[in-house]
């Protein structure tokens, strides 16, 4: 039966890096990169195009750009999602992906995943309006409407295994060291 | 002098080594049992107070020697423990050399070289029964953790007395991190629980006792060699369970109702806060699938099964997340005073001197087998089974690794 389930994850490849990578600890150290450029206001522009792993430089199919900006209620002129709204994007692409990789892994059948994305957050953070109130997310909430050959109970298995293996996920769960250094351009 | 030669050693007389000491004898193979203490001396002295096995009395059993008294559903102390265990030992005259501690291990003259505190032995082959649980398994963060905060492991707590007064946090949910958060909390003490994975069980399920639903139904006597994925399965934390005389299930709902407060896993200890993953919702969500996917093969298994005294199937409420569980702990705000670290055990190796570990320290072995001429190792997780830890586990593992000694010699 799972011979006939395509949900056009390529999983047996991916098991197999997964082998060879168990036995190249090295290889499977990767660098995430993009570069942002300040348009104007609070729009700005992000290119992505090469990573590194697998021991080299790898460079995406094509240069993938997102532009960013805030809404108009913030005074701006809202070109492009703001900041935090590409935050739930990338932990709603990793989600979904995994669930898509696992239902594969599973011999799960997928006919529609839809993630529906709420971060609460009380902008007096931000603001500098009270000091108590953190400037990000309080709360993130994800509710997954998915159609697809298995029980309640498998679906609701594929989505906690999406989250355990989600990078993402964790990022947003876990803290992370982010280190900022500037340069003067001259 | 010339060196003393044996044909096998046996390092740790503990259960394990004690059940390979059985199977050498009656094969008639010349053998000496190593200990650097005395019989069982790991449930002598390296345990908590309270602690109690995790298996039913029923299931305390030896190659040849069980529990003889009259409380088969009780849970033996660890003084019964060093009794039982004192006892197989004495059963079979098994040719332990106590206070003989091994300080190095290397392979020489076509078998083994060992050092030991009494002296040198050459071996022809040797078993490694030394126990999977002889060091605390302590997260690097712990280094973060301010002065001012006492810093105990699992190993060094002894009861609640020996903490200082004030709130506790307890780091992993394993049987090892509910117990004592339990013990902790009952004394008083504001208690936190971090929890990351864990593996949950109920103590009883439809009457009996969940061990003795692992034996019947056969999850138990899974091999190693047709378990899925069995490095994982041997790094699962030991599951949520406590040997009390009421028989007591101790999952997080029951800590969450004593009072103890639920935290995500210690993600990290950054300027004297100790921060607290956000993922603990589906720390839950895994283990209450698991559970209630482990409770559905012993109902599938009883439906087959004739004569069964078994109550109706029951099903577990899922495990309350707590409305806002806390993202950080200040840990000079005096709201705790100390640290309780719970995070696992791990064997220790340092005596030994033959290429067989991988890069993170552990052995490598096929089945109890070790990459090294008639070298095998016993006790550890899921070594040739499920049960392979557990007292009743080391019968059949070392029947096993014994024959194929019996055939390498």
């Amino acid at each position: 039966m799972a011979a006939a389930v395509n949900n056009g994850v390529n999983v047996g490849a991916l098991l197999e890096a997964r082998e060879a990578l168990r036995k190249m600890p090295e290889a499977a150290k990767f660098t995430w990169r993009a570069t942002c450029k300040w348009k104007k206001g609070t729009r700005s522009k992000t290119f992505i195009n090469n990573f590194f792993g697998l021991g080299q430089e790898q460079k995406h199919r094509t240069e993938f750009t997102f532009e960013a900006d805030h809404p108009e209620i913030f005074a701006s002129e809202d070109c492009g999602a703001t900041p935090v709204e590409l935050v739930l994007a990338g932990l709603a692409s990793c989600l979904t992906a995994g669930v898509a990789a696992v239902a594969q892994n599973r011999g799960i059948q997928l006919r529609s995943v839809e993630a529906k994305l709420e971060g609460s957050m009380d902008i007096q953070g931000i603001l500098g309006i009270d000091s108590d109130v953190r400037n990000g997310y309080d709360d993130i909430k994800v509710t997954f409407e998915i159609d697809a050959d298995a029980s309640q109970k498998d679906i609701e298995a594929l989505v906690a295994q999406s989250q355990k293996r989600s990078a993402v996920y964790d990022i947003i769960t876990n803290p992370t060291n982010v280190s900022v250094e500037v340069r003067k351009k001259r | 002098m010339p060196i003393e030669r044996v044909t096998t050693a046996v390092i740790g007389a503990g259960h394990a080594g004690l059940a390979v000491s059985c199977m050498l004898s009656e094969r008639s193979i010349e053998h000496v049992v190593l200990e650097r203490g005395e019989v069982a001396n790991s449930w002598r002295r390296e345990r908590w107070e309270s602690l109690r096995l995790l298996t039913p009395n029923s299931q305390s059993r030896l190659p040849g020697f069980r529990y003889q008294g009259d409380d088969p559903e009780g849970f033996m102390t660890m003084s019964e423990v060093v009794e039982f265990v004192g006892g197989f030992a004495a059963a079979i005259d098994a040719p332990v050399r106590t206070h003989t501690e091994v300080t190095n291990v290397r392979s020489a003259d076509d078998g083994y070289r060992i050092a030991t505190s009494q002296g040198e032995l050459q071996c022809r082959s040797l078993v490694i029964a030394s126990g999977a649980c002889n060091v605390p398994s302590v997260p690097v963060l712990r280094e973060a953790v301010p002065s001012s905060i006492a810093s105990v492991t699992a190993f060094d707590y002894r009861n609640p007395r020996s903490l200082p007064e004030g709130g506790v946090l307890v780091v992993g949910a394993s049987a090892t991190g509910v117990q004592l958060a339990d013990e902790l909390r009952r004394s008083g003490r504001r208690v936190l629980l971090s929890v990351g994975e864990h593996v949950r069980l109920p103590r009883t399920y439809r009457g009996r006792d969940v061990l003795w639903w692992m034996e019947a139904a056969g999850i138990w006597n899974q091999r190693y060699d047709e378990i899925d994925d069995v490095e994982r399965a041997r790094q699962l934390p030991s599951p949520q369970l406590v040997g009390s005389p009421q028989r007591t299930t101790l999952d997080l709902n029951a800590l969450a109702a004593a009072g103890v407060e639920i935290v995500g896993r210690l993600a990290a200890v950054r300027d004297a806060r100790a921060l607290f993953s956000g993922g603990l919702r589906n720390q839950f969500a895994l283990a209450d699938l698991k559970m209630n996917r482990l409770l559905e093969s012993f109902d599938e298994w009883a439906l087959g099964a004739s004569d069964l005294a078994v109550g109706p199937p029951e099903r577990f409420e899922p495990t309350r997340a707590p409305e806002a569980p806390r993202l950080h702990l200040d840990l000079k705000s005096g709201e705790i005073s100390s640290i309780v670290w719970a995070t696992g055990f791990k064997p220790d190796y340092r005596w030994l001197d033959v290429p067989v570990l991988d890069r993170k320290g552990r052995l490598q072995h096929d089945g109890g087998v070790v990459a090294a001429p008639r070298l095998y190792a016993m006790g550890l997780p899921v070594l040739r089974r499920r049960k392979s830890t557990f007292i009743h586990g080391a019968e059949d593992d070392a029947r096993d690794l014994v024959e194929h000694l019996a055939r390498a010699l």
